[in-house]
């Protein structure tokens, strides 16, 4: 297994408010990465940082073995069409329809004939699970499950390798988590995808991820679900083993 | 170089080679358009593990292969066929209709095209009834409480509205006068009538100009202001949040804004007159070496003393006017981004037309007043 995101010694501040301080964090292809943390612990900022929308001080983010900090604007943008994102409340562009909110990554980044357009973003509607009549809505009809799922149907729009998830299943019913989680795990087998992933969902977690990164006091220790379940770091210990996770049954302390 | 073909007697063998991503696919494209069928029968294809294949190279592939069978060939692949193409398979069966078009404008149809404005228009108006009886209801129910008025709010939209707005007010309620002013010089030097330069310019900033003025540039920044922080309020559901915790939106939203561009707006008015009037006097000086005094004494004979309370008792209806479509057209807003642009700029236009328009009016009453 290579590495396929890699940061090292990230360092992120705002005004005097210090955010990361020295993160490591390592991908490896193929896996489905799960990063947890208090609310304010940083995860978004690390999110944004790997996806080149916020410049870190210091630090360097590798994607596939290139440095996204240094590369010029032109570069990046060969790399951004590698990699897929949703945002925590979508971001589907509300003027456009969710066809049309596929379409436009294939529009700028590939060049397609009108027909290949139509089929190709017809197929990743399909693919998330959503029926076609949805495919012709504007992003304010659609349910808050539908929403992610379109979310997804963007992210995959160019068939990247690399899918960065913020949040994906926050705020769905559970059995429309499960769901997605399931629709995640189908489309990783089928399509070779790496997943790194934000979620605060326990269940998602035990579902999906191989393995789990925690940012503690501004640094990130990450582990395997068993090795991370069994750190005895408090915080940890709370998050894992707390009311919520016991149902899960998961290794209990020290294992 | 994507594929390489080999002829075996009636049989063609092609075999992919390197990426076939979404980015390649021109050149797949043209390549595979360079291919002909001519001749065989049969088309085996073989898709070796190092391909990086994607989705979209996959779907190339598979338009290619159909055209193949319709040319009459039959397909096969050496070994499995990859995992993309049976995903591509399961996933687009069992389609009913074709691609929904990705923009789909339908055919311009005259009577239900008409019936569709009308109905629009009906509904518009009757929104706007709602929305200026709402807004009637709410003021009267407000005055019944000087904390329902929300002081604090009307203040900070006299300062956002008002004080922030007077340098740019001063500053073309000035350029304009002094243009106004060389103008009418220019012209009434002809006839030795220069002190009739005085007369022009104190009528009309007084009367007309100062407060036609300041009413446009007043709904270029703040009717459009209006429209689009309700606008965005309301696509965040902030204003649904409002109702919902039982606070009428009305309330807090339009009548603090209407309130203090009201205000506002006569302020402005006289600040705009004075500006103006200097700057008629520093141009009289200046290019008709107009003494001070004498300017001063020309301007006490030209006015009437209604002709600066013409000119200021419109400003409050211009506030009101702006105020009220601003925010209107912000509580209009639904669903998209596009529409928030769209309304915010129904706003700024129709703030001005209605301005014009009122001030029209006023001309007309005043004329029948004989003021």
């Amino acid at each position: 297994m290579e590495a396929l995101v890699e940061v090292r010694g990230l360092v992120n501040r705002f005004g005097s408010q210090i955010v990361h301080d020295g993160l490591d964090m390592t991908v490896e292809r193929g896996e489905v990465f799960g990063i947890v943390g208090g609310s304010g612990s940083g995860k978004s900022v690390l999110l944004r940082s790997i996806l080149g929308l916020q410049r870190p001080q210091a630090g360097e983010v590798r994607l596939n073995g290139r440095d996204l900090t240094r590369l010029s604007v032109q570069e990046l943008k060969v790399i951004k069409a590698g990699y897929g994102v949703t945002f925590q409340q979508g971001a589907l562009f509300s003027s456009l329809t969710v066809l049309q909110n596929v379409q436009l990554p294939m529009l700028e980044h590939l060049s397609l004939s009108p027909r290949a357009l139509d089929e190709l973003a017809l197929l990743k509607v399909r693919l998330v699970g959503l029926p076609d009549e949805a495919a012709r809505k504007f992003p304010a009809q659609l349910s808050g499950g539908m929403i992610k799922r379109a979310a997804l149907a963007r992210a995959l729009a160019l068939d990247p390798g690399l899918l960065m998830l913020d949040e994906p299943t926050a705020g769905l019913d559970p059995i429309s988590a499960a769901a997605f989680d399931e629709l995640l795990m189908d489309l990783r087998e089928q399509l070779g995808l790496t997943v790194i992933m934000i979620t605060h969902d326990l269940d998602t977690i035990f579902r999906t991820c191989n393995r789990v990164g925690v940012i503690i006091d501004r640094k990130m220790t990450s582990d395997t679900l068993a090795g991370i379940s069994g750190n005895p770091h408090p915080w940890i210990q709370a998050y894992f083993h707390g009311e919520r996770a016991e149902r899960f049954g998961t290794p209990s302390h020290g294992t | 170089m994507h594929l390489s073909l080999q002829r075996d007697g009636d049989s063609l063998e092609v075999e992919l080679i390197g990426s076939w991503r979404g980015t390649d696919l021109p050149a797949i494209d043209a390549e595979l358009a360079s291919q002909s069928f001519a001749g065989a029968s049969r088309l085996v294809v073989s898709v070796p593990d190092s391909v990086e294949l994607d989705l979209a190279g996959a779907w190339t592939l598979r338009e290619w292969l159909k055209s193949a069978e319709n040319a009459g060939l039959t397909v096969e692949f050496a070994g499995t066929a990859p995992g993309q193409f049976a995903l591509i398979e399961t996933t687009l069966a069992g389609r009913k209709h074709p691609a929904p078009p990705s923009s789909s404008e339908p055919a311009f149809e005259p009577v239900s095209a008409l019936g569709k404005q009308v109905t629009r228009r009906v509904v518009a108006l009757q929104y706007a009834l709602d929305f200026i009886g709402r807004s009637v209801i709410t003021w009267l129910r407000a005055c019944a409480s000087w904390h329902r008025l929300r002081p604090a709010s009307v203040a900070r939209h006299i300062y956002e509205t008002g004080i922030t707005a007077i340098p740019i007010v001063s500053l073309i309620a000035f350029l304009i006068t002094v243009i106004i002013a060389y103008i009418a010089a220019q012209q009434a030097r002809e006839y030795g009538a220069e002190i009739f330069v005085v007369d022009i310019v104190t009528v009309g900033v007084l009367r007309e100009l100062g407060v036609l003025l300041t009413a446009i540039i007043v709904a270029g920044r703040s009717g459009s202001a209006f429209a689009a922080e309700i606008g965005a309020m309301k696509l965040n559901e902030e204003v649904d949040a409002l109702h919902a915790i039982g606070v009428e939106p009305h309330e807090v939203l339009v009548l603090p804004r209407v309130i203090g561009l009201v205000v506002a707006m006569p302020l402005l008015t006289v600040i705009a007159d004075g500006i103006g009037l200097t700057g008629g006097a520093i141009l009289c000086k200046w290019l008709l070496d107009m003494p001070l005094p004498l300017y001063i004494d020309r301007v006490q004979d030209a006015i009437s003393p209604t002709t600066f309370w013409v000119g200021v008792i419109k400003a409050p209806v211009f506030g009101l006017l702006i105020a009220l479509s601003g925010t209107y057209r912000g509580l209009q807003v639904r669903d998209s981004s596009r529409e928030l642009g769209r309304l915010t700029t129904v706003a700024v236009v129709q703030s001005i037309f209605l301005v014009i328009f009122a001030n029209a009016l006023f001309a007309i009453a005043f004329w029948q007043l004989d003021i």
